[in-house]
């Protein structure tokens, strides 16, 4: 079969959906793929674009994964279609198409105003626009955005975020016009005034005037106002980019956009558009939802499908921090004989607002402002009979009936098009958490404000987080830990008698040793207590695959002095011991057998090393870059307040392992934002990261705090940790543990910064208390007789060593010797290694 | 050795075996897997069928549906402690041996291969 020449102008958001859309469906090549774009990187996130100001790598907002089936040339402008020849021009040539797709999305629309070509004027769309607007704020004080709308609150809070007095210029009487009505608006006005972001509204801005630098200075306003600013960003609205189609003489939408039919076919039957250059029903949307449905629907059809676009969900929830606004079908009730349901709050300053069909029997939109909880349901519901009474759904906290409540056909996830009968059919297959789901069907991949709903599915299936920790206890580790604090509970025998059933397990046990450890009662290897750890605990050594341990001591920071090196290799050299450089700048040393684990710590005892605790789910190191005292870049003792961490938290007991770093400037030579908690030096202080890890699904940390005191920096991890030991689940990582928490971010800034559970005094204590009480493990075996008992190879021939730890060696060093024999007995040819299969 | 019926082998006081507890005992150059639970003795091989390393000795013990088992510490596949059968996976089994208490003593004769 010939295949045919298909042609993609534009690589934003839909361009690449769309690409991804039609690899997945033509599974026997029968288009050969060339994208053309205009901006010189590929696709990205565009919605996310404001994260950039928060801390994200314009690396993390990428979308496109290089595919060899699909030519993309970056940097390539299309000037013109030629129909009759059906090639497209382009700055760097022309190319010959069988179908062609235009995806070119919108541009920033400028209104002619006097000044708005100076210098400091910017637009806010592509991360070059961004990148313009990051390097003017540098030095300045002030920034306004003309234009009150979604974008235009989205600028206002990045220019916030960049540290300029922020202004909004808008026309109409309200803030976000098109989104909520005048009571909304007139609170979420409230809001905005609240982050220190002045509002002018219902008045145009007349000019811009220059300063003596020649870029922008201030504003004037119709009214004769006027107000400073030397940072001006447009946010006036988008329009299609229908130039293309305009020359090529193809139909327009009567307001612009090429205008396609429902299946997003041009006049021309061998043209399409999607995203926000196509007009569907004379209507161009600016919302990415609708334009991944367009590049769905296109996909199909190109290789045989029926699909056409489904009406447009046009719903929105503003991300602005603190400020939930949220707005969904007709908000503005302008559906003949719809009745209005309204709830207003001030005390907890929430407004709602349900438009009813006629009868109040269906959803037909809403605004919410204060609170959202709601959205995701209720934007669900649309179109939908009601889930549950109106007030029901609107009360705070509510959060309605919940996704339980709706209907297969309702649309969970409308950025992806994800129905509930979709993530019913995912959760069927096997799905069980949030990622999986996320994996199988992309909802809550976009926006994400459908992931509660994913939960409260899950939930409903049974299959949401399993509350029991296993057969023995109902509850959660969260529960289980609350109860034994309130409780005062310290053994697991009276724990599990009066809370649980059965004699326990391998996961509920350690559970237990785990949370008796972070409660600091007492060393782990006491009475009872000394049966539930994991072997590595119970040995205070890491298990390896053939029986034997290694040992790992701590070097907090990665410092270490030559004395300290030189007693490392001579007890090395004299277990015989492999000896390793980790990950964590330290030492691991491996194939100690049982008995000689004592004899090993009493050697590094005496020479000033403690445990390292690389066998406890507990802090493991804080890594460290040489930092200001070394290093020409650094801003800050990087290696100094590592060390102070580490022998902080050390012996910190926790749901999992927990990892840290420093980096003494920005250039991050310790990786930082790898970690559970990551910190990087600036020049006023210290920015904190948290939520980050390697692993299976690697992750980087997000910044929480920003030029901190070393004081305050403590005081934040040290109620970052305990709310983590708190409340996470068995073997949750930070990442997870986040990313689970319902408001995320948000919520634990609330909770740690402005103690809105009143719980920061009670961290704080549990924290001083760990602090206190840290002894070090392996010196306090060495000192007690009855805890060096179980140090022994055989309890009836103590003096036999194990007969199955055998060695081989490999590059000078001793190595496990395998029974099968594979692997290691000769090096190959180059000495590398083979694969193990 | 195969053939007779083996002896009885003291291996250690009671006293010296923690509740909840593995230890490991080297009989006839067997080495033997030793638990206590809360009122029972209990003898495995010590060696892990999946992993080939002698470890079952450290794993932790617990029921599973009423059955005492143990967990590997090195994949966490639990043994019967009464059989030595695998019960995540089906076909796998350690051997079981024979155990009892006498004046104070444990006591262990190993079982011939099955
Ligand atoms: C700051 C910001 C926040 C947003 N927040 C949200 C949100 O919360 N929710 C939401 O649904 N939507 C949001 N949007 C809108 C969303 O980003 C767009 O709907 C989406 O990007 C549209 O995708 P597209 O592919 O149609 O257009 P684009 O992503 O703009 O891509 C079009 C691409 O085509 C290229 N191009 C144009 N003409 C040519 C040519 N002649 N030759 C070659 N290449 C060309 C352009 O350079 C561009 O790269 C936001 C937008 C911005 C700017
Ligand atoms: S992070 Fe900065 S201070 Fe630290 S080593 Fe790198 S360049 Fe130097």
């Amino acid at each position: 079969m010939k295949k045919g020449r298909l042609v993609v102008v534009g690589n934003g958001m839909v361009g690449q959906r769309f690409v991804d859309a039609l690899r997945a469906r033509d599974s026997d090549g029968r288009w050969r793929v060339t994208v053309l774009g205009e901006e010189p990187r590929p696709a990205y996130d565009r919605v996310r674009l404001s994260a950039l100001f928060d801390g994200v790598d314009a690396d993390e907002l990428n979308l496109h994964t290089p595919d060899p089936q699909v030519q993309l040339r970056l940097g390539t402008s299309v000037t013109a279609i030629d129909r009759a020849r059906r090639v497209v021009a382009t700055t760097a040539g022309e190319y010959p198409y069988d179908a062609l797709v235009l995806a070119t999305g919108s541009y920033a629309f400028v209104p002619p105003i006097d000044g708005v070509d100076l210098p400091g004027v910017f637009t806010y769309r592509t991360l070059d626009d961004l990148a313009a607007i990051r390097a003017h704020a540098r030095g300045r004080r002030r920034g306004a955005v003309i234009g009150g709308g979604l974008l235009g609150l989205e600028a206002a809070n990045a220019l916030r975020l960049l540290g300029l007095a922020t202004s909004v210029v808008e026309v109409a009487p309200r803030l976000m016009p098109m989104q909520v009505d005048t009571a909304g608006g007139a609170l979420l006005r409230r809001y905005v005034e609240e982050l220190d972001v002045a509002c002018h509204l219902g008045v145009a801005t007349s000019a811009l005037h220059p300063g003596p630098d020649g870029s922008v200075a201030q504003l004037e306003l119709a009214d004769g106002g006027r107000v400073d600013a030397d940072l001006v960003v447009v946010a006036t609205g988008i329009r299609p980019r229908d130039e293309l189609a305009r020359a090529a003489g193809l139909p327009l939408g009567s307001r612009g956009g090429v205008l396609v039919d429902h299946t997003c076919r041009s006049a021309d039957e061998r043209i399409w558009a999607v995203g926000e250059c196509a007009a569907v029903d004379d209507t161009c949307h600016g919302l990415v939802g609708p334009g991944y449905a367009m590049a769905e629907t296109v996909a199909d059809r190109l290789v045989g499908g029926a699909a056409t676009v489904p009406d447009a969900d046009t719903a929105t929830k503003l991300k602005l921090l603190g400020v939930d606004v949220a707005s969904f079908g007709d908000a503005h009730g302008t559906t003949p004989g719809c009745l209005d349901v309204t709830f207003t709050d001030p005390a907890t300053r929430v407004y709602a607002k349900l438009v009813l069909s006629d009868d109040a029997q269906t959803l037909l939109g809403g605004v919410l402002v204060g609170d959202a909880d709601a959205y995701p349901t209720l934007r669900a519901s649309v179109g939908q009979p009601l889930p549950a009474a109106p007030l029901a759904l609107l009360a705070p906290a509510g959060a309605g009936a919940g996704a339980a409540a709706l209907p297969g056909s309702a649309q969970v996830c409308s950025c992806n098009a994800v129905t509930r009968a979709d993530l019913d059919a995912a959760i069927a297959g096997g799905a069980t958490d949030v990622p999986a789901l996320k994996a199988c069907t992309r909802a809550g991949t976009s926006c994400g404000s459908c992931v509660p709903m994913l939960r409260q599915l899950l939930d409903a299936a049974g299959v949401g987080q399993p509350r029991g920790l296993c057969e023995h206890f109902d509850v959660s580790r969260q529960e289980l830990f609350d109860l034994i604090r309130v409780r005062e509970i310290r053994t697991f025998s009276s724990l599990i008698a009066e809370h649980g059933r059965g004699d326990g397990c391998d996961i509920c046990k350690p559970v237990v040793a785990s949370i008796l450890a972070s409660l600091g009662t007492g060393h782990l290897l006491d009475g009872e207590r000394a049966s539930l750890q994991d072997t590595n605990d119970h040995f205070l050594a890491n298990l390896q695959r053939d029986g034997s341990y290694s040992v790992v001591p701590r070097i907090p920071g990665g410092e270490i002095t030559p004395e300290k090196l030189i007693v490392l290799g001579e007890v090395a050299r004299d277990f015989a011991l492999y000896t390793k450089i980790t990950g964590g700048q330290r030492i691991d040393l491996f194939g100690a057998r049982v008995e000689q684990l004592p004899q090993i710590w009493r050697r590094l005892v005496d020479a000033g090393f403690e445990s390292g605790h690389a066998y406890g789910k507990a802090l493991r190191t804080v890594k460290s870059c040489v930092g200001s005292t070394w290093c020409r870049y650094g801003v800050q003792d990087s290696v100094g307040l590592a060390i102070a961490l580490e022998l902080r938290y050390r012996g910190l007991r926790a749901p999992h392992k927990i990892k840290s770093a420093v980096s003494g400037c920005a250039r991050e030579c310790a990786e930082a934002r790898g970690k559970d908690f990551g910190i990087i030096a600036t020049d006023a202080g210290w920015n904190l990261y948290v939520g980050g890890n390697g692993g299976f699904r690697p992750r980087h940390a997000d910044l929480f705090a920003t030029d901190l005191t070393t004081e305050a920096l403590v005081r934040l991890v040290d109620r970052f940790l305990m709310y983590y030991i708190r409340t996470a689940d068995r073997l949750q990582r930070t990442a997870a543990w986040i990313e689970a928490m319902d408001g995320g971010l948000a919520h634990l800034n609330a909770v740690i910064v402005d103690d809105s559970l009143g719980l920061c005094a009670e961290l704080d204590a549990a924290m001083a208390r760990h602090v206190g009480s840290y002894s070090d493990e392996w010196r306090d075996v060495l000192e007690d007789p009855a805890r060096l008992d179980r140090f022994t190879s055989f309890v009836n021939a103590p003096q036999v060593p194990d007969p199955s730890i055998r060695f081989t060696e490999e590059r000078g060093q001793r190595i496990p010797a395998r029974a099968g024999g594979t692997g290691n007995q000769q090096p190959v040819g180059l000495g590398t290694p083979e694969v193990r299969r | 050795m195969t053939g007779q019926p083996r002896g009885w082998t003291a291996v250690c006081p009671l006293t010296r075996l923690d509740p909840g507890r593995g230890m490991a005992a080297l009989v006839d150059g067997v080495q033997v897997a030793l638990f206590r639970t809360a009122a029972d003795l209990f003898a495995l091989d010590n060696r892990d069928p999946v992993t080939d390393a002698y470890v079952l000795s450290r794993g932790i013990v617990g029921s599973r549906d009423g059955v005492p088992t143990v967990a590997s510490p090195l994949h966490k596949q639990a043994y019967d402690l009464r059989t030595g059968a695998c019960l995540d996976l089906p076909g796998v089994a350690v051997r079981w041996h024979e155990v009892r208490c006498r004046a104070g003593l444990v006591e262990i004769r190993l079982r011939e291969e099955a």
